[in-house]
């Protein structure tokens, strides 16, 4: 199982109707009502958004922190491919498959945020685009980068109709595909970060550094790993299947080597920049900073030893510790350590939340529905 | 046009003269002959004319009429600011009867009226200031044991011209307002042909002089539109002009009296100003002569719409205006900004419960992994013994 080989992708099968299944719907059914709104009456009758805060969480969490979680695509790849550790080639296609839906509704997401959206395509348009933006870098290298992942994830497609011909002459073009799949991520989830620092002096100290790209582009690529070990968890909880523990194991390794060196280049700016006094103040900015801190140096505690990491509880907890580290990282740094100044404040409204809870709803229904019909998965080899 | 070369004047002892008869240096009188030009429209050299003609040409006899108004005209006239206005007035016209300025009174002053009018027979100016009542034979205004019907017909039969000043002479101004009960009306209407009309209320003094010197310079009247009002003061919407329009265009509207808006001078449209449709140059020129930014707009106050038939004194003050050149874009940004108020119950409500239920269903998935994992592990050691370590722990 663990060489490509043997580890041919196939549908999980069963029922497409169950509970889960169910509740996304209700949500999606939820945000298309609460969308209907907004695209009729504009984002305030909807949304709590203002001149303060312009963006809120469509912005924060669907697509900041939805593309991040979407790492996990271009955290194994880079592992596969770049690093040539072809053991993880069976994580590939679900990775890529997670990684496919949250960009595709991260960009999809920012339609909903963008005050007049039907001048969306104008940032594509040479005419209209300004290149210096860094707006401008983020719009481009996301959708050129949910294009190549499609383009990745269409052999999936080909398997599944039967498209020898096509799967043949993609697979010869794949490579580049591929390259350009670790390039592009790179690029812009550390805009993502660059963002904040066009923000200047309005964000926090303790989140506001000139580094805060190379920040976001490590804590991405760590998130990825803690998605895969979250997501391999859910999955085989759920379908009830063997854990792919054997693999799971060393990828936690190399998250944690990513993880620390993070730490290092975190707390090493904070300390060069001589801001670490602020994490002491009786804030709630300190209190978020080491809610932060704690989620990111959680995983040390949980998969330190390798006993640990071979217990899958740990692994999910460790992943979702991650996780949590990232919403926390950006949620800090876009929203509570973002201040524009006295008077403005900002809170999601019910239905900014009902909104978001559906972009997620999408992605967990998108990935059952995918899982149990296409090639995504591989092969259980001891159901049970 | 005499002179176009204002350095003809140079030397000219009749503009010395005229500039000591009204207190100013020559200097200062050529600059207000140059602005009254300007505001009148006419050309350059037209300075050079009209300080001439102001220096030189015979003064023209001029009958002035009250009827029904408040004299709030002629005291625009004689309470202007500006120093020399009233001294030019009174310098370029022979006012020799108005019933607010005459020293004489009674039959003396009628005698006055009738005497001018006999000397200067169709040669005088008639300036009626007041609306004229209609109703029951016009017995709700008299003079002298005329009504105002007989006076003005009397007077505009051998008058040279006819100005009616002030909105009341214009159409009727104010006295006509529904139901009108002395069936008040406009000069124009009352003699049944066009008259040369100056409305407001009050009307801006220097249109009134401005038109008396277009005449003094060229001997006929400026150009006026359907209403008789001179074209070169009232062919223009308040709006067009208004120091406030940029307000109007961004969409910045002071909403009450007081409010944000309001100080800081945002657009009066939305209390209900009239600017967008009335024709006057209130914004241009200004008003009541106590220097820039005192007009009504300028000081915070919506324009009424005096100049206008059927808005003054017939709309409610703040109904809106009808936009007659332009309206405002849909996309405008709101007065005061909402500054956000903070989390809602329900939204953190929602968010507490979404959060504890992935809280929970962490906690389930977890434990049940623990549990799989420790049931194989005894599996395992039971195997295979030798392996048996601390990792069951969950």
């Amino acid at each position: 199982m663990s060489s490509p080989q043997h580890a041919r992708p196939a549908p999980v099968g069963g029922p497409l109707f169950n509970t889960t299944t169910f509740v996304c719907g209700v949500l999606i059914a939820l945000m298309a009502a609460i969308l209907f709104a907004r695209f009729l009456f504009g984002l305030g009758a909807v949304t709590n958004l203002n001149d303060g805060y312009p963006w809120g969480i469509w912005v924060v969490v669907d697509v900041v922190i939805g593309s991040a979680f979407a790492c996990g695509g271009f955290s194994v790849a880079l592992l596969v491919y770049i690093f040539n550790k072809g053991q993880y080639h069976p994580l590939v296609r679900p990775a890529l498959l997670a990684s496919l839906f949250g960009y595709t509704l991260a960009g999809v997401g920012v339609i909903f945020d963008i005050g007049r959206w039907w001048n969306f395509w104008h940032i594509f348009w040479p005419a209209y685009s300004n290149p210096h933006s860094v707006m401008f870098e983020v719009a481009v290298c996301i959708s050129a980068y949910i294009l190549v992942m499609w383009l990745e994830f269409s052999p999936v497609f080909f398997e599944k109709f039967g498209m020898r011909d096509a799967k043949k002459k993609l697979n010869k073009v794949l490579f580049f595909l591929i390259a350009l799949g670790t390039l592009l991520p790179m690029m812009h989830q550390s805009s993502l970060g660059t963002l904040l620092v066009v923000m200047g002096t309005q964000v926090y100290p303790l989140w506001q550094t000139p580094i805060v790209p190379l920040l976001y582009l490590l804590s991405a690529i760590t998130i990825g790993y803690g998605v895969v070990l979250f997501e391999s968890c859910v999955a085989a909880s759920a379908y009830r299947r063997q854990i792919e523990t054997r693999l799971l194991e060393p990828l936690a390794r190399i998250m944690l080597g990513i993880l620390s060196v993070f730490l290092l280049v975190r707390f090493g700016d904070l300390a060069v920049r001589g801001v670490l006094g602020h994490a002491f103040a009786p804030t709630l900015k300190a209190l978020m900073f080491w809610l932060e801190t704690l989620s990111f140096a959680a995983p040390w505690l949980l998969i330190g030893s390798l006993t640990a990491r071979r217990n899958p509880a740990r692994l999910f907890l460790a992943g979702v510790a991650i996780m949590l580290g990232g919403i926390l990282l950006r949620l800090n740094g876009f929203l509570i350590g973002y201040d524009t100044g006295p008077g403005w404040s900002y809170f999601p409204s019910v239905g900014e939340l009902l909104v978001t809870f559906g972009m997620f709803a999408i992605e967990v229904l998108g990935y059952i529905i995918f899982t149990r019909r296409f090639p995504v998965l591989p092969r259980a080899e001891a159901a049970h | 046009m005499a002179n176009t070369q204002l350095i003809a004047l140079e030397r000219d002892e009749r503009i010395a003269a005229a500039a000591g008869r009204l207190s100013l240096t020559r200097r200062e009188f050529l600059q207000f002959c140059a602005a009254l030009a300007t505001t009148l429209g006419l050309p350059p050299g037209a300075d050079a004319a009209v300080a001439e003609a102001v220096a030189t040409k015979r003064r023209p006899s001029v009958i002035w009429l009250h009827f029904q108004e408040c004299t709030g005209c002629t005291e625009s006239l004689l309470r202007a600011e500006h120093p020399t206005l009233e001294k030019l007035i009174l310098d370029v016209i022979s006012l020799d009867y108005h019933e607010t300025l005459l020293a004489a009174a009674g039959h003396q002053a009628e005698a006055a009226r009738l005497a001018a009018m006999a000397e200067n027979k169709g040669q005088y100016i008639l300036v009626i200031e007041g609306a004229i009542p209609t109703r029951n034979d016009g017995i709700y205004c008299k003079v002298g044991g005329k009504t105002a019907l007989e006076l003005t017909h009397e007077c505009a039969a051998d008058a040279a011209m006819v100005i009616a000043i002030g909105s009341c002479a214009s159409w009727g101004g104010m006295p006509s307002t529904d139901p009108n009960p002395t069936g008040a009306k406009g000069v124009a209407e009352v003699l049944g042909k066009p008259v040369v009309t100056i409305p407001g209320c009050p009307p801006n003094p220097y249109n009134f002089l401005a038109t008396v010197v277009h005449l003094l310079t060229f001997g006929k009247l400026p150009e006026v539109d359907h209403l008789g009002r001179p074209r070169f003061a009232y062919s223009r919407l308040i709006h067009e002009n208004c120091e406030r329009r940029a307000h109007f265009d961004a969409g910045r509207f002071a909403m009450e009296f007081g409010d944000a808006g309001h100080r800081q001078g945002y657009c009066l449209y939305k209390l209900g100003c009239k600017g967008p449709e009335t024709y006057a140059n209130c914004s241009v020129i200004m008003f009541g002569d106590a220097g820039a930014g005192t007009w009504p707009v300028a000081c915070g106050h919506p324009c009424i719409g005096c100049t206008e038939q059927g808005v003054g004194f017939h709309k409610p003050i703040h109904s809106l205006a009808k936009l007659k050149s332009i309206q405002p874009s849909v996309f405008l940004p709101r007065i005061v900004e909402e500054q956000g108020s903070g989390a809602s119950l329900g939204a953190a409500a929602l968010l507490a419960a979404v959060a504890g239920a992935a809280v929970g269903a962490g906690a389930m998935l977890t434990r049940n992994l623990g549990l799989s994992h420790q049931a194989e592990e005894l599996e395992k050691a039971k195997q295979n013994p030798a392996q048996a370590d601390a990792s069951t722990e969950v």
